[in-house]
């Protein structure tokens, strides 16, 4: 009874970068990078996905760890744990958005192991995409989830763009709110890109979820001190407490002036096959008091160009009620 | 549940061994079996898989399991719950769903629970690993967790118990005296399909009293 008879593939463990990225150019195409490996392992075991070459990182001490930088903020190693941070004292006093994020991962064990890198790099949970068939996100020619008697209970509202999948992961949504910059090195050298540009629009390129092309590594994801110790809030519904990727999820950023929003951040995964930044919401916000009245108002305009599918036009007013919710701070 | 000794640290082979208890018997059927069901799963696997330049991994590694070291010979892309009930004989770690859904499978590494069959072996080369079988006294007597399990009548069916042990273990390890939620929270990645969280909660709370 072998169920996980992934096949074979060569493994390194590398305990430097510039040998990873090095194996990874050598064998660009073929290669596939590991960190927890609670995404990867799942499309290996379905052989969905059969690389011939895997690089871990696990090995690789300048990946991993917090530290402080510059300006108050935070530089977080890309294949650091979720458990690591979660309980990081730095990133849950100053950074609590993140630290909650995070907890409402998976399970523990899943935690312990998989990585903030890994989360962000995740791909979509869209069954019909797992499954291994040929929709447009695998190169083929049509979506199975958008199609009339389609089950499509977890998919996108917004934004679809032939594709229908959305962004499942917790961490993502935090990240674009805090304005993370994420660091990206590659036989090229090295690239800064905002959390906010990192994550793929299906209309830009259907076939990844992220800017990352072969032989990129995710290094790290900076926190800028602006946000530090702001007004936080991350929601996440989702059918189990545990194990469940989110149905929606709002994570929010308010930076007060008194008793006046000065500056507001609001975004919802698992609404959109990007983390979904409510700009017009935050500019609706900015310069109010968080009263009955604004939040009413934030929670209708949260939704205004939603476009549910045949089943999942229950995550209409749970995005409403829970931005609602995020802009009355209770 | 399991004895609490070490099972052999060989894989049994009928000629072995001149004297089979029922137990031992079983243990080798699974061991043969998973070697020949094995090599054809992995037939070509096998053979792709060797490293092919510096830097890939070496398939003859030790590991520590239970306080033991055994040496073993591991494909790269075998998981820990395969390496261990098939080629270690320690069939106390379950295999439930095999992707990360219910924690039957959960063993230590370094004294932090994982799920054993979203791990590969490779990783866990320089670890510590302890399974449900090296939890008890070497004398027998059994972990505290285990035996407020039995006192509080937590295992109905019985299969995710040795997970919820491991997970339970490693909870009084890093806080002997947890509260109620704190420990739904650190069981939380083990599924009962019998729906017994709240005996195994009560046993979780008397081995916490306990010790
Ligand atoms: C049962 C189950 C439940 C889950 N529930 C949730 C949930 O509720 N919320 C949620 O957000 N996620 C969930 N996940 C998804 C995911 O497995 C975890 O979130 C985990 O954080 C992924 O990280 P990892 O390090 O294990 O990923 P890996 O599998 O190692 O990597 C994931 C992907 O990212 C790439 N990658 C990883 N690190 C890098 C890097 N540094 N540079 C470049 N590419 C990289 C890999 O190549 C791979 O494609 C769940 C997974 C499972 C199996
Ligand atoms: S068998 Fe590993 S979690 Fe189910
Ligand atoms: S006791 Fe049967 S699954 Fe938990």
């Amino acid at each position: 009874m072998l169920k996980d008879a992934m096949t074979g593939f060569e493994l390194y463990r590398p305990t430097d970068l510039d040998t990873a990225i090095d194996i990874l150019t050598r064998h660009r195409g073929n290669a596939w990078v590991l960190a927890g490996g609670y995404d990867s392992l799942d499309w290996f075991k379905e052989r969905v996905r059969t690389p011939g070459v895997v690089v871990d990182l696990e090995g690789i001490e300048e990946l991993r760890g917090i530290r402080e930088i510059d300006g108050g903020g935070l530089e977080i190693g890309a294949t650091t744990t979720l458990t690591d941070l979660e309980r990081h004292p730095q990133v849950r006093g100053r950074f609590g958005l993140l630290a909650d994020a995070a907890r409402r991962v998976a399970s523990p064990q899943i935690r312990n192991a998989g990585t903030l890198g890994g989360n962000v790099c995740q791909d979509t949970r869209c069954w019909y995409y797992r499954y291994g068939v040929s929709c447009y996100r695998a190169g083929g020619n049509t979506c199975y989830a958008a199609a009339p008697e389609a089950m499509n209970r977890e998919h996108a509202i917004y934004g679809a763009s032939r594709c229908v999948a959305v962004s499942p992961s917790d961490t993502a949504p935090a990240l674009v709110a805090l304005d993370a910059e994420m660091v990206v090195r590659s036989a090229r050298g090295e690239r800064v890109i905002e959390a906010g540009d990192f994550f793929m629009e299906p209309s830009v390129d259907i076939r990844r979820m992220t800017v990352l092309e072969p032989g990129d590594v995710l290094v790290s994801i900076r926190l800028p001190g602006r946000w530090a110790g702001a007004d936080f809030r991350f929601e996440k519904v989702a059918d189990r407490a545990t194990w469940d990727f989110a149905l929606v999820s709002v994570a929010s950023a308010f930076r007060m002036d008194g008793a006046t929003i000065a500056d507001a951040r609001i975004v919802c995964g698992a609404v959109q096959c990007v983390p979904r930044r409510l700009r017009s919401v935050e500019r609706r916000v900015a310069g109010q008091t968080r009263t009955e009245e604004v939040a009413l108002a934030a929670g209708a305009l949260a939704v205004a160009d939603a476009e549910p599918l045949a089943f999942n036009g229950y995550k209409v007013p749970l995005v409403q009620n829970l931005v609602k919710r995020a802009v009355l701070g209770a | 549940m399991n004895p609490p000794h070490s099972p052999p640290t060989t894989v049994l082979l009928p000629e072995t061994r001149a004297n089979w208890s029922r137990r031992d018997f079983i243990k080798g059927v699974i061991a043969s079996g998973a070697t020949v069901s094995g090599l054809s799963y992995f037939g070509a696997g096998c053979a792709q898989s060797l490293p092919a330049q510096a830097g890939g991994v070496e398939r003859l590694l030790s590991l520590t399991v239970n306080g033991q070291t055994r040496r073993v010979d591991v494909l790269p892309n075998e998981t820990l719950a395969t390496t261990l009930r098939y080629k270690l004989g320690l069939t106390g770690t379950k295999l439930g769903c095999d992707r990360a859904e219910c924690g039957a499978c959960t063993v230590l590494i370094d004294d932090v629970t994982h799920y054993a069959c979203s791990t590969l072996t490779h990783r866990v080369r320089d670890r510590e690993i302890t399974t449900v079988e090296g939890v008890a006294a070497a004398d027998g007597t059994l972990h505290p967790v285990q035996q407020a399990f039995i006192d509080e009548l937590a295992p109905q069916c019985g299969f995710c118990t040795p997970g919820q042990v491991m997970s339970a273990v490693a909870l009084l390890r890093a806080n002997p005296s947890p509260t109620r939620e704190e420990a739904r929270q650190a069981l939380a990645g083990n599924l009962c399909r019998c729906g017994a969280y709240d005996h195994y909660l009560n046993g979780v709370m008397r081995a916490a009293r306990g010790a």
